[in-house]
């Protein structure tokens, strides 16, 4: 490069990207010109954005394609997850307006922050370079950071915001002291030639190091225990719709590149690996079902679901083959149909002086509104793993997967762990159907709810009549791993 | 040679020094301070090794900026420090161990590279990085960062635009009842607009 | 590497010879000033109020967003040094990577501007 023309990288596969960037610079000025008051027409142009580059996502090819220097990356992995991280953060910005009507949070930064941080998301799933991570990793953080405190008159909401804040800017820190460290001992930051060369030469003790700080770092953002302290509190403090966004689209993006990370430079470093994700999973399915039961808010309780949840898709990651891969994936994407549906219940729950959050507010919701109550309880007994519920099948191909790769303790610990985990979800069950009804539940809820929840309901209940296609993808993006 | 390892001694002592004092340091305001000092002595290190865009780096942004921030943030927060610090000998034995860990990881990972295990290191790097000792440390970032890593310097923009959109949807606040000062109004307005002549009589009132 | 570090040499001195002559003047005040200690000398106001409270007293955070907004462009700046030293060798590529850099950071102050972030009221 010190003489001549450097030749212009190929824009094509990073065409997702670069329309939601264009488009969300677009939207901020249209918002800024025109005031608050085109917040819904930022809202609806942003789903738009969102729906366009997923057609560009699906448009182009299934073969690998690196550009920028090989910074970037896209494959049928990258593919499934960002029409994931698409699906997730457009249907929760469609569920975020009614709540943003009543609740005065009609800002039109909060749907350019949201294709903002889906934009971060995208770019960590193509990551091909250390530093395109944590590029795509800061970018999809500060986002989320502010949309986090974006009530900013409410304690509870500039609270999380904060400490989302500083523990996410200390697990950054922790994040980019292992990649520094990879750096130093490889010689590189690009994951095509950090595999090279781990599969060359023993591995140096500092790459080890290296890795299992960026594994804590990752390890953060999808909230795995010991990693957890954030989310309860973040997921209460924050605003109903931010909360179901954090569960949904994030987790989604920062388990994608937690596979990459580990699938794409590191298989040579398997056995060193394996042991901190057994440890992460086994924690956060224990941690998830035993300190859930004890919750009254039922978005505290939805934190420890998620954390729970991690740890059963970590499963499938720790058996480290292709039909964990699979595993994961399949998980991810019922993870996400699953909280629509409940996060739009939830987001239901209000009365005349608005949001209700505790569990037994919910109580005599079967006589009251017995459609919402019906497509909750379905929601809750797949989230329990009941088959033949769709969440039943997520944890089957996980523990599936750890029995085929010989992890027989970890799937024993799994099953006991959703089986402890399963009395919560029941116990709200019980609540709505068996209490006497408290106030009733003012839930007109508006259409777009009641589409969501719906949907997500049905999927829940029928998944397993014609599961092929999802099972199909997801073997097609696992397999374009390895 | 001599005054080489002699500059480097100075820095390093006192940048470990210092960074030491901003953890000790009563007043928090100190701390800013010492955190100052720090960050001019790194500047040091890094032009010791020949890294002369990142100690201007370190200069301008982490201390003309940073660190007024920090300070600002001091300011902002109105913690009373004596009850924080009550706090402080709790956690010593848990941040002791954790800096102890640290430390035994770092003699560890420097123990195995200084053993040769380093030969994969450097191996990898591309060819496409031009010779030291042709361009200055300046030239050479250019020339990388504005081609080669185009991708993430654009990214890194979207983080400061996302940066900005942060701060001011978080902090800016429109407060009723301003009365600001309209320039082209002020400019625009004309004689007749504001003057107007009436005939008084003498001994009445208008 | 030396010839570089030789263009420093005078940074060096003047950073030594500032370290010097601060100490020094320190020292002599110390040795040589009469030193006759009064806990009325260091009392807030030799005569009047007593001080109320703290002279540290919160900000407005219309200050922090100023002091926010001034990093972010001086980051920026801090990106056009590099820039401007390789512009020759980059092409027309490098060029409008940081004119694309540059409009990005642009609508963000088309944004400031029309919110009135930089308004003091």
């Amino acid at each position: 490069m010190s003489s001549g023309e450097f030749i212009s990288p190929d824009l094509m596969p990073a065409m997702p990207e670069l329309i939601l960037a264009c488009g969300a610079m677009a939207l901020l000025m249209l918002g800024v010109f025109r005031g608050d008051q085109s917040t819904r027409l930022v809202t609806l142009l942003s789903v738009g954005l969102m729906i366009v580059a997923g057609g560009f996502v699906l448009a182009q090819g299934d073969a690998r394609v690196e550009t920028f220097s090989g910074s970037f990356v896209v494959d049928a992995f990258s593919h499934y997850a960002k029409i994931l991280i698409l699906l997730g953060s457009s249907v929760i910005l469609l569920m975020a307006r009614d709540y943003q009507r009543r609740e005065n949070m009609e800002r039109f930064e909060f749907p350019v922050l949201v294709l903002l941080a889906t934009l971060g998301m995208l770019m960590m799933v193509s990551a091909n370079d250390l530093i395109a991570l944590y590029m795509g990793l800061e970018l999809q953080s500060l986002a989320l950071y502010v949309i986090a405190a974006f009530k900013r008159d409410s304690e509870r909401s500039t609270e999380a915001g904060l400490k989302y804040f500083v523990l996410g800017a200390l697990a950054s820190g922790i994040l980019l002291y292992g990649a520094s460290l990879i750096y130093g001992f490889a010689g590189t930051t690009n994951f095509t030639a950090l595999a090279s060369l781990m599969g060359a030469a023993e591995t140096s003790i500092g790459l080890i190091f290296g890795l299992v700080f960026l594994a804590a770092g990752l390890a953060f953002k999808i909230s795995a225990v010991p990693f957890h302290m954030w989310t309860p509190d973040v997921y209460e403090g924050a605003p109903t719709p931010v909360t179901a966004l954090f569960a949904s689209a994030p987790k989604v993006a920062a388990m994608a590149l937690f596979i990459r990370v580990l699938m794409g430079p590191m298989p040579g470093l398997s056995g060193e690996w394996q042991q901190i994700i057994v440890f992460l999973s086994i924690a956060s399915m224990v941690l998830g079902a035993v300190a859930a039961i004890g919750q009254s808010n039922i978005k505290r309780l939805m934190a420890y679901s998620s954390i729970g949840h991690m740890g059963f898709a970590l499963v499938g990651l720790a058996a480290g083959t292709p039909e964990g891969i699979q595993g994961v994936l399949i998980y991810m994407a019922i993870y996400v149909a699953m909280n629509f549906g409940v996060f739009g219940c939830i987001l239901a729950m209000r009365d005349k002086q608005g949001m209700l959050e505790n569990i037994n507010d919910l109580a005599g919701l079967g006589r009251t509104n017995p459609m919402m109550a019906l497509a909750l309880a379905l929601l809750m007994f797949s989230l329990a793993g009941i088959p033949p519920l769709a969440g039943f099948f997520a944890k089957f191909y996980v523990f599936l997967a750890a029995i085929q790769a010989g992890l027989y303790a970890l799937a024993v610990i799994g099953v006991l762990a959703s089986v402890v985990g399963a009395f919560y979800y029941l116990r709200i069950i019980k609540i709505m159907y068996f209490d006497a009804p408290a106030d009733a539940i003012e839930a007109p809820m508006s259409g777009e709810l009641r589409l969501v929840v719906g949907a997500s309901a049905l999927f829940t209940l029928f998944f397993f009549l014609y599961p092929a296609p999802i099972l199909s993808v997801a073997e097609h993006a696992a397999t374009a791993l390895f | 040679m001599i005054v080489q390892a002699l500059a480097f001694y100075l820095f390093a002592a006192v940048t470990v020094a210092a960074a030491f004092m901003v953890i000790v340091a009563r007043n928090p305001v100190h701390s800013v301070l010492f955190l100052i000092l720090t960050f001019f002595n790194a500047a040091g290190l890094f032009v010791l090794i020949g890294a002369e865009f990142l100690a201007m780096i370190l200069v301008v942004v982490y201390v003309g900026a940073v660190a007024v921030l920090f300070l600002f943030v001091v300011m902002m927060l109105d913690i009373d420090f004596v009850e924080l610090r009550q706090g402080f000998l709790q956690y010593v034995p848990i941040g002791a161990v954790i800096g102890l860990i640290l430390v035994a990881e770092l003699i560890l990972v420097i123990g195995a590279n200084s053993a040769g295990d380093a030969s994969a290191a450097g191996s990898a790097l591309s060819s496409s990085f031009p010779p030291v000792s042709e361009v200055s440390n300046t030239d050479a970032l250019g020339r990388l960062i504005y081609t080669e890593y185009a991708y993430l310097f654009e990214a890194a923009g979207m983080v400061l635009l996302v940066a900005m959109i942060g701060a001011i949807v978080l902090t800016l606040r429109q407060r009723p009842g301003v009365r600001k000062q309209n320039i082209s109004a002020q400019v625009s307005r004309r004689r007749e607009d504001g003057v107007e002549l009436r005939d008084v009589k003498p001994g009445q009132g208008i | 590497m030396d010839a570089l570090l030789l263009e420093y040499l005078p940074v060096l001195i003047f950073v030594g010879l500032a370290l010097v002559i601060g100490i020094a003047l320190m020292l002599a005040a110390f040795v040589l000033a009469e030193n006759r200690p009064d806990p009325e000398k260091l009392s807030a106001y030799e005569c009047g109020f007593e001080a109320f409270d703290d002279a540290r007293k919160k900000f407005d955070v219309r200050f922090y967003l100023v002091a926010i907004l001034f990093i972010i462009f001086d980051l920026e700046v801090a990106f056009l040094f590099p820039w401007a030293v390789a512009l020759g060798d980059i092409g027309l590529y490098g060029f409008w990577s940081m004119m694309i850099f540059l409009g990005i950071l642009t609508i963000g102050f088309v944004y400031e501007w029309k919110k009135g972030a930089l308004e003091w009221e």
